[in-house]
């Protein structure tokens, strides 16, 4: 002990003192700036997620304002004379440019019909009577209209006189096409006519009326979510994400059968066997490979693999599921390759040399003892094959035929999620109901990934490793 | 020597232009224990890596002269090299058991030599974990991962590993040298009942341990083999200095 005790006497020591706490400015501000980072990261991810799920929360839920439309309101009820002047002028105009839009205003009409059931339905559940002011508003200056038309212009009481009738028959609108097509479409285009006009020439009313429209396509979108079809820049559009979903599963399982074991292949190939010189060629061509623009590859796709493997397959359509999962492999190759290589070369090498000892040959030992002993790492990397896939747009865009069918058969063509926004994101208008599809579609992507990275962080490790390397 | 299993004559190897192995000549008895003793890089580790034909692994190994156990040069062109390490066993410095459960660990030889049959594995496991008298520690958890195993009985698992694809000789490079007193004792032991069944070549750095289960001891020395005698003899009386200044502690 007094030993000790000299020793920390300053005097005697080479002028090193630890018996004060002495701040260390560039150890603290690396630790905080690699902590910064590593934070903002998250806080990118988490921050991207949000944003990309708000705009597609619309679809979720209706977003009337109704401060907005009580003012909207009191200006229908005055703006309505100014209208109903323009209206007569434009009137006969319109029938005529309209005629042959027969099959379209059919459509229309029976999208408004449901409208109307809707805020029906509204007022019953919830006693918003600012909304249903603006229902009934919307269809009393209507018939106002008509009823100064009526007066003004007796030649056209036939039409008004359909169209009042009309008013409360809407929704069997359908049906009595059929049976007289001339002057039930004339009824029909002239109530289309008076809402059309209302929506374009007064401002105010515009704001109401597509506040309306957009509330009405989110709650149909809702619906059609679920469907079969993709067809959203119809008259009639439906958002069925089941076809975009179960093509994009098509795609990523195709190119996983063909890139994964090619990949895992090669990389026991380079890491077991291939010798020095090998390896240092192999690893470096096949890396650079993922350095490959994906525009590059789908080119390539649809240019020379597409008809090579038609003139092989004999299948009818040239750009299918198939084409774009072998292109896409290609992509997914150097990815699975790079980590399942790190994987198998990170086993020690010992357990090469037990089992050679044991009288193993070199297959049996890559098979049998380095291939299970890599598991976790050869998963991974078959996850991050699966991510770039499920991801890769570019590729999908070019060669997998974009047609959302949703058939077993491998040569059919397919759409993909992420093609799907690629494709669409520069026509879609801005705030509308396709729009948020699209964002929901983004946000799809971002979950999908996500539990991709939690399936391999709880079930490799937890379960698979037990199983393969014992309890 | 009559009832010689290992024949070595005239071995030199080289590593790249360094030479490891420098005209070795040595003739390893049949059901013994043959110790071989010397300072670190002496050569004792690849001289034994030789009898099984580990060194191939390397590239830039070249070997010259003659290893022939039972009568047949295994240096030769048609030799099997997977079948000669199913009858030359080894066991490693460090113990190195599979990422596998226990069971499979010691399964493992005997399913790549194609026996499938469940029954058959069993009793095979069971035999080996047995002679390598780790059984009773380990019959409850076979299924348990073999990592978790301590250092000692690692070691004995890969010696049952060893065992189960029934080899003829076990080379062993310093099995015990990672293990405390305790577990190092109960390898010895297993070493000396394995005599019986089978011929055992060891490195190892611990004299007092060469002395305690060796029948043969050589003494290398940078490249060469400067004594060869019964260990009785190499304790007792060393014909050569260097061989007694190196039991003895003065150097090494």
């Amino acid at each position: 002990m007094s030993l000790f005790k000299k020793k920390t006497i300053p005097d005697q020591s080479n002028g090193i003192t630890f018996n004060k706490k002495k701040i260390r400015w560039d150890d603290f501000f690396a630790e905080k700036i690699i902590k910064g980072v590593a934070f903002l990261s998250i806080a990118i991810i988490v921050l991207i997620f949000f944003f990309v799920f708000r705009e597609a929360i619309p679809i979720f839920t209706s977003n009337t304002l109704p401060t907005k439309v009580k003012s909207d309101s009191s200006l229908v009820s005055t703006t309505t004379p100014a209208a109903n002047a323009n209206q007569q002028e434009t009137y006969g105009a319109d029938n005529t440019t309209t005629a042959p839009k027969q099959e379209t205003y059919g459509t229309v009409t029976k999208d408004n019909a449901p409208k109307q059931e809707q805020y029906g339905m509204q007022t019953n559940a919830e006693p918003k009577q600012e909304q249903y002011g603006v229902v009934t508003d919307d269809n009393p200056p209507k018939q106002e209209k008509k009823a100064t038309k009526t007066e003004d212009k007796a030649p056209k009481q036939e039409q008004y006189g359909v169209q009042t009738n009309d008013e409360p028959k809407q929704e069997q609108y359908g049906v009595q096409t059929n049976d007289e097509p001339k002057q039930e479409q004339y009824g029909v285009q002239t109530a289309e006519d008076t809402a059309n006009k209302i929506e374009n020439k007064e401002i105010a009313t515009e704001n109401t009326s597509e506040n309306k429209i957009t509330e009405d396509n989110n709650k149909n979108a809702l619906a059609t979510l679920k469907s079969r079809d993709w067809q959203p820049v119809s008259d009639n559009p439906r958002y069925g994400l089941l076809p975009l979903l179960f093509g994009t599963l098509k795609v990523t399982i195709i190119s996983m059968l063909f890139a994964a074991p090619l990949a895992i292949m090669a990389a026991i190939y380079t890491a077991i066997f291939a010798n020095k010189r090998m390896k240092e060629i192999i690893k470096p061509a096949i890396e650079m490979l993922a350095g490959f623009p994906s525009v590059v590859i789908g080119f390539f796709a649809l240019m020379v693999i597409a008809s090579v493997l038609q003139s092989v397959f004999h299948y009818s359509y040239r750009l299918n599921a198939f084409v774009g999962g072998i292109a896409m492999g290609l992509a997914a190759i150097p990815v699975i390759f790079t980590i399942a290589e790190d994987a198998l070369t990170s086993v020690p090498k010992t357990y090469y040399e037990a089992s050679l000892a044991l009288g193993a040959s070199k297959w049996q030992t890559a098979f049998f003892v380095m291939l299970p002993a890599a598991t976790p790492g050869i998963f991974a990397a078959i996850l991050l094959g699966i991510g770039r896939v499920f991801g890769e747009t570019m590729i999908a865009l070019m060669a997998t035929g974009n047609a959302a069918l949703m058939g077993l058969n491998p040569f059919e063509s397919v759409r993909t999620l992420a093609a799907t926004i690629g494709a669409e994101m520069a026509e879609v208008v801005f705030g509308d109901t396709h729009y948020n599809v699209l964002f929901l579609i983004g946000s799809m992507l971002f979950i999908f990934t996500f539990a991709l990275n939690a399936i391999a962080e709880f079930y490799v490790k937890g379960r698979l490793l037990k199983r393969i390397q014992g309890k | 020597m009559k009832n010689s299993k290992i024949f070595t004559e005239n071995l030199y190897l080289h590593y790249g232009s360094k030479m490891a192995l420098n005209n070795i000549n040595l003739a390893i008895p049949e059901k013994k224990v043959t110790a071989l003793i010397g300072p670190s890089g002496c050569g004792k580790s690849t001289y034994l890596r030789t009898l099984n034909r580990m060194n191939d692994l390397i590239d830039s190994v070249k070997i010259e002269g003659n290893i022939s156990i039972d009568g047949i040069n295994i240096y030769d062109k048609n030799i099997d090299v997977v079948n000669l390490r199913k009858k030359v066993g080894m066991v490693f410095q460090k113990s190195n058991p599979f990422a596998k459960s226990i069971f499979e660990n010691v399964a493992y030889g005997p399913r790549i030599n194609g026996i499938s049959d469940k029954n058959q594995l069993t009793e095979i496991v069971e035999k080996a974990l047995q002679n390598a008298a780790i059984w009773d520690e380990v019959k409850d958890r076979m299924n348990d991962s073999a990592l978790g195993l301590s250092g000692g009985q690692q070691q004995r698992l890969c010696i049952a590993r060893t065992l189960a694809v029934n080899p003829e000789i076990i080379l062993m490079d310093e099995p015990a040298s990672a293990l405390d007193p305790i577990s190092t004792s109960k390898i010895e032991e297993l070493i000396v009942q394995l005599k019986e069944n089978y011929t055992i070549v060891i490195v190892t750095h611990n004299m007092q341990q060469a002395a305690r289960i060796s029948d043969m001891t050589a003494f290398f020395y940078i490249g060469e083999l400067i004594e060869y005698d019964k260990t009785k003899n190499i304790f007792t009386n060393p014909e050569k200095k260097q061989t007694e200044d190196y039991i003895t502690g003065r150097f090494g």
